[in-house]
């Protein structure tokens, strides 16, 4: 008896002393550095804390989404930053997710041709540095582009030059009531399509629920537009010369060279990944469930909507969801040519001014790992509704 | 019916050379347009003209599209290309393509190109200015590494070359000293070669390292040290003691959370505060602290999945053989583990070189640094497409051998379970 509870005494210890020592050993070192960190900022005469976020930031940022110079906050500025950051990561998702799927498509391709271009696509694209794409696109590929005044133009509405896009801008008026409408399309949209479902599930009957929700969703807005006295025009981008030889264009909306680069760099590149995932999910679907659903007199759209892309997506959309997190983590890379992002703004420009590294680095890596969280989570989330429940 | 009769195995005789005849007709236009600017069907209208090609190449693709037609080569054209009007179109579209994109290609990376010369001027052409890569080649490799002393940068890979070169053909008994000295005894002997310092070697500061080699010394210590870390923190996350559980999942999650970059930022500007006032640690270890502890967390995870993937009866047959954690880990689980787990660590290996250039943000410049550095000086402006297209190249070079030496290494160590 004694020596057994000696014996299970002995175990616990076993287990409580590596655990004591790690964390006393991390312990130790944070404390270390805390001390040392209190000591450099005593010297140096800065305390911690992040009142400096209601400071005047007096620098400027060239590009901005919300109204900001250099008499808002720090804080202002860091929204501004974050806000850039979004917005180069919502595009490079889009068009990662499109220009991926076309891609992992075409490498299964019976085309023989496509499928090898398709393959020199991901091999190229994905065994360059992402860094140097960014700095291939924005140094020399769009420094190739002609000056405003010879701009390439789109039908006289779009311009595309070095100084950057400039595309037209929307000018809507009532635009709450196109706003409400769409939604409401939508709301319609959900009801038809769970109304269709039940008819096709209790009495076998097939709706054309596609059509009618494409018919909605064009005829609700468009209502709006006849009768509720919601209205869009369009401002044109327009040349105009500022000096003998300087020109730009006035009017319109200006996408800035550094975020048409980046975005074009990020989309191509996280595109090789995407489509590797949607290879691997559609060759993940064994053919015996091709053949099943034939057999019991499915057509070919029917295969691919109710038996193929269901079973494909469960496969696609884990490893996807971490090409997301990964480009929106990319989108750092964003300060190497000045792209106004978050590092840049924020981990750079507001660093330099204010000295308070530990405080704004760890607001940074904080926003980036809350994105990344909050990405993760809703995936998951998105992934359990996606799984098989099997009964 | 019909007026045409539907390309068959009775009519193969008259359809084939028609249909060959009018896709090869579309791709020779296409061909002359494109490398002698000379339009072959310029008689006709312009609009006309310009889809031409298109549609002769589509009705001769029709043409020949005979199902079981009994001539093997004209089968096989048919079942990979040709199959339906859809993919005959993707066809044309993509030789098309192919065809207009050589010459201006072709013109700018040789035709046009400039080979001669030592400065801007020299180039001339309307191509790429290779002169550029040639005058600059000695910094791309070596950075700012004085040029008397690099023979040791040289020597110190001529010696990891000749060293892996031997231990391929050396006796399995002997192998193992090999790689003892390739971890444990030359990463330390390469350092002290290049830094000097001792041993009547002029001390070379580290803010002189660049180039390319600077990129293989970074990835080299990175993946050297990444491993063990990782390995460490996957068994950590999988261990039974929670204090030592969570503290590996924090550290690892919290590293995957955020970009490199800001890690980098880290190192450099909040991690001196870190430290005791007045200690100073070298920008290149700092650089490779921040590196190394970043892709040991995605290590971690790939090796989790290894070891996730390890049938329980492993474990259980191992404790019953009376095996403690460590010697479980090491004899029975982990070589195991790693074997299932060669493409998540060549990927993660992968992705380390490609991010080393992003130590230019700590001011160090390896290869794409190199050439932002060369590109701006007031002598070579410009120079830009050429720079990138080179560092494309070497990277895509390194990167492309290292996925292929991983899928081989795969497919030679895979066993059947």
């Amino acid at each position: 008896m004694i020596f057994k509870k000696f014996n299970i005494e002995n175990k616990k210890a076993r287990d409580l002393i590596p655990q004591a020592i790690t964390v006393l050993a991390l312990l130790s070192v944070i404390i270390y550095f805390a001390t040392n960190a209190q000591i450099n900022m005593g010297n140096r005469g800065i305390s911690f804390g992040f009142g400096f976020l209601n400071q005047e930031a007096s620098f400027d940022i060239t590009f901005s989404m919300i109204e900001y110079d250099g008499s808002h906050s720090y804080g202002r500025a860091f929204l501004v930053g974050l806000l850039n950051t979004i917005l180069v990561s919502v595009i490079g998702i889009f068009f990662a997710t499109i220009i991926g799927v076309v891609v992992g498509v075409s490498r299964l391709s019976d085309n023989y041709l496509i499928a090898k271009v398709a393959e020199w696509y991901v091999e190229i694209f994905r065994n360059i540095p992402l860094i140097l794409q960014i700095f291939f696109w924005y140094f020399a590929a769009l420094r190739a582009l002609p000056l405003p005044e010879n701009g390439i133009s789109f039908n006289d509405i779009s311009f595309l030059t070095i100084k950057g896009w400039y595309v037209p801008k929307f000018i809507w008026t009532n635009f709450n009531i196109f706003l409400l409408s769409v939604i409401a399309a939508f709301i319609a949209i959900y009801f038809i399509n769970s109304y269709a479902t039940k008819q096709r599930e209790q009495f076998g009957k097939q709706l054309p629920s596609t059509s009618i929700s494409l018919v909605t969703l064009i005829l609700i807005p468009l209502i709006t537009f006849l009768f509720l006295g919601v209205s869009l025009t369009f401002e044109y981008p327009v040349l105009k010369q500022l000096s003998s030889t300087v020109y730009t264009y006035e009017g319109g909306v200006s996408i800035i060279p550094e975020l048409i680069a980046l975005a074009l760099a990020l989309s191509m590149y996280t595109a090789t990944f995407i489509a590797e995932n949607v290879r691997a999910g559609i060759l993940g679907v064994g053919k015996g469930q091709k053949e099943a659903a034939a057999s019991i007199g499915l057509n070919k759209n029917q295969i691919l909507k109710l038996v193929v892309m269901p079973q494909a997506l469960r496969i696609i959309i884990p490893p996807t969801t971490n090409q997301y997190l990964n480009l929106t983590k990319n989108s750092s890379l964003a300060a190497a040519i000045a792209y106004p992002d978050i590092v840049l703004v924020f981990a750079g420009t507001a660093l330099m001014q204010t000295g308070r590294a530990i405080e704004i680095i760890s607001i940074t890596m904080l926003t980036y790992l809350t994105l990344s969280i909050s990405i993760s989570m809703f995936m998951n989330w998105y992934n359990k509704k996606m799984a098989i429940k099997e009964k | 019916m019909n007026l045409i009769a539907k390309p068959s195995k009775e009519n193969i005789k008259t359809y084939v050379p028609i249909g060959l005849f009018l896709v090869s007709l579309s791709f020779l236009d296409v061909f002359i347009n494109a490398f002698f600017n000379f339009n072959l069907m310029g008689f006709l209208p312009s609009q006309l003209s310009y889809f031409l090609p298109l549609m002769l190449g589509f009705i001769g693709f029709y043409l020949i599209r005979i199902e079981f037609s009994g001539v093997r080569s004209l089968d096989v054209l048919n079942k990979n290309i040709n199959s339906n009007n859809f993919n005959a179109l993707l066809t044309l579209f993509t030789i098309f393509i192919i065809i207009k994109s050589i010459p201006p290609m072709l013109d700018w990376f040789i035709l046009e190109a400039n080979f001669v010369g030592n400065s801007k001027d020299d180039c001339t052409g309307d191509g790429a200015c290779w002169v550029f890569i040639k005058v600059w080649f000695n910094r791309f490799m070596y950075g700012l590494y004085p040029d008397a002393e690099q023979w040791r940068i040289n020597t110190a890979f001529l010696i990891l070359f000749a060293v892996v070169g031997v231990s391929f053909f050396v006796a399995e008994k002997l192998k193992k000293y090999f790689i003892l000295f390739l971890v444990f005894v030359f990463p330390f002997l390469g350092i002290k070669l290049i830094s000097g310092g001792s041993f009547g070697l002029e001390y070379v500061e580290s803010a002189a390292w660049g180039g390319l080699s600077l990129t293989f010394i970074i990835s080299a210590f990175a993946i050297l040290f990444c491993f063990p870390i990782g390995v460490v923190l996957a068994l950590g996350r999988r261990s039974s003691l929670p204090a030592i559980k969570y503290i590996s999942i924090g550290f690892i999650e919290l590293w995957r959370g955020v970009p490199l970059i800001t890690v980098l930022f880290m190192s450099a500007v909040m991690f001196p505060m870190f430290l005791p006032d007045g200690t100073f640690i070298d920008k290149l270890i700092r650089v490779l602290i921040a590196i190394t502890l970043f892709e040991a967390a995605y290590m971690a995870e790939v090796v989790r999945g290894g070891l996730q993937a390890l049938p329980k009866g492993q474990y259980e047959a191992a404790k019953s053989l009376g095996m403690g954690y460590w010697r479980m880990n090491a004899l029975i689980i982990l070589p195991q583990a790693l074997k299932l787990v060669i493409p998540g660590i060549a990927n993660t290996l992968l992705a380390l070189v490609k991010d080393t250039p992003l130590i230019f943000v700590v001011g160090l410049m390896e290869l794409a640094g190199m050439i932002g550095l060369a590109k701006t000086n007031p002598k070579w402006l410009g120079m830009a497409m050429e720079g990138y297209v080179f560092a494309g190249l070497v990277f895509w070079v390194i990167c492309y051998a290292m996925s292929r030496y991983s899928q081989n290494l795969e497919k030679k160590l895979s066993t059947e379970r």
